[in-house]
């Protein structure tokens, strides 16, 4: 992993990897979305209101998977002083955002006519949106300090904090009574979704996957840019 | 020991503190995180007068309207069952056997009276012929049940825990 932090290195394999993860997230977002919205079959019990979980489950999935690999890249920065840690950390955290907001939506969307309710206070729900709070505050605490040392070792220790709350989340359905259903996918004794509604969810979930490290090798490029033309002038300064 | 070990050690005991603490305090929250009681911890503890959320199944062939919006049914969590009346809208997913969150309060007579009525849906996803092909096999299964044909019963207790699901 050490050899990775390089940044230099790190550019010269993501820039090979780039149109890859490109191409292969626009071919299973095509796929994944026709299967899904189209030829997948409706639910006994839901009828075509079951297509929002091809949405919402990727994106429940990845909002998790973005911040327990920042939570990492938190600990390699305050341990290792690895560079491209932190600008991974701040390249992630809006896309992660993104998808927990489009998680609670979607949601939120298929609870009204499922469940009767747009929202309610349950283990699963809270947990979630305190992960998205978690993003948001990352966010603003990393660019609240003069010195951006400061504000990413802060943003470092809370991404730490609030890592206990990914357990919460994974867990909360079986730890405690919830509205939310518990897992279909990632439990023992195998998924409880037919084939023919898994193939699809699997597709976008690999699409959102690719989605996000497209995205992120851009990000992460545009951070160390930005990070040369900081260290440039103050170069040029002094 | 270098920095870097100091630093890690350093990390790896604050994490270890801090997720001890979250456990202790989620523990000692336990009756405040569920979000419903099952007509069992109702009948260990009773509420009173208070609002409280009941969950479980509505128990089959017990669900009667009783003219303009007024149903009536029993939540039964398979070990106890608790008579429920409600007025209002249902829910899509609203059906016997299936699982259910009612809010409201518990009456000296016994008889719960719902204020808002949720439905609560399990993990299972498959399309209307399986769940016919599943029907008519007689047992209400997991999706993969269909070619395996295994352990009918198993699936069956599995279907009623998993909707369920009361904290130990």
């Amino acid at each position: 992993m050490h050899r990775f932090a390089n940044p230099a290195r790190f550019l010269k394999i993501a820039n090979a990897v780039l149109p890859w993860v490109a191409g292969l997230s626009v071919v299973c977002f095509a796929a994944g979305l026709y299967l899904g919205l189209i030829a997948s079959p409706p639910d006994y019990q839901q009828g075509d209101t079951v297509r929002i979980m091809y949405i919402h489950v990727p994106a429940a999935w990845m909002s998790m998977f973005t911040y327990s690999t920042m939570a990492v890249a938190a600990a390699a920065a305050l341990v290792w002083k690895h560079p491209l840690a932190e600008v991974y950390a701040k390249a992630a955290a809006p896309l992660g955002a993104g998808f927990t907001a489009l998680c609670l939506l979607t949601g939120s969307l298929w609870g009204a006519p499922m469940w009767g309710t747009w929202w309610v206070w349950d283990a699963r729900l809270t947990s979630v949106l305190v992960l998205f709070f978690l993003y948001l505050g990352y966010m603003a605490l990393v660019d609240a300090f003069d010195d951006p040392a400061r504000g990413n070792k802060a943003g470092n220790i809370l991404l730490l904090v609030g890592a206990v709350n990914v357990p919460i989340i994974k867990f909360s359905v079986e730890w405690w009574n919830t509205l939310h259903q518990p897992a279909s996918v990632f439990r023992l004794g195998g998924p409880t979704i037919a084939a023919s509604m898994l193939w699809p969810l699997l597709l976008l979930a690999v699409a959102f996957q690719s989605y996000f490290f497209a995205v992120v090798i851009l990000r992460i490029r545009a951070g160390l840019a930005a990070r040369r033309v900081q260290t440039l002038r103050l170069g040029q300064a002094g | 020991m270098t920095r870097k070990r100091r630093r890690l050690m350093i990390l790896v005991l604050a994490l270890l503190g801090l997720g001890t603490a979250t456990a202790l305090t989620l523990s000692a929250f336990r009756d405040n995180i569920v979000f419903f009681y099952s007509p069992s911890d109702l009948a260990a503890k009773p509420p009173g007068g208070r609002t409280v959320r009941i969950g479980g199944l509505v128990e089959a062939g017990s669900l009667k309207r009783e003219g303009g919006m007024t149903v009536t049914f029993q939540v039964t969590d398979t070990a106890k069952s608790l008579p429920v009346t409600y007025t209002g809208i249902l829910p899509d997913l609203f059906r016997e056997g299936q699982g259910v969150v009612a809010e409201g309060k518990l009456g000296p007579d016994g008889v719960f009276t719902a204020t808002e009525l949720l439905a609560k849906h399990d993990e299972k996803y498959m399309p209307p012929d399986v769940a016919d092909a599943l029907k008519r096999a007689g047992h209400p299964g997991k999706p993969g049940d269909t070619s395996s044909g295994g352990a009918p019963v198993a699936a069956g207790e599995e279907h009623q825990t998993s909707t369920l699901r009361t904290h130990p």
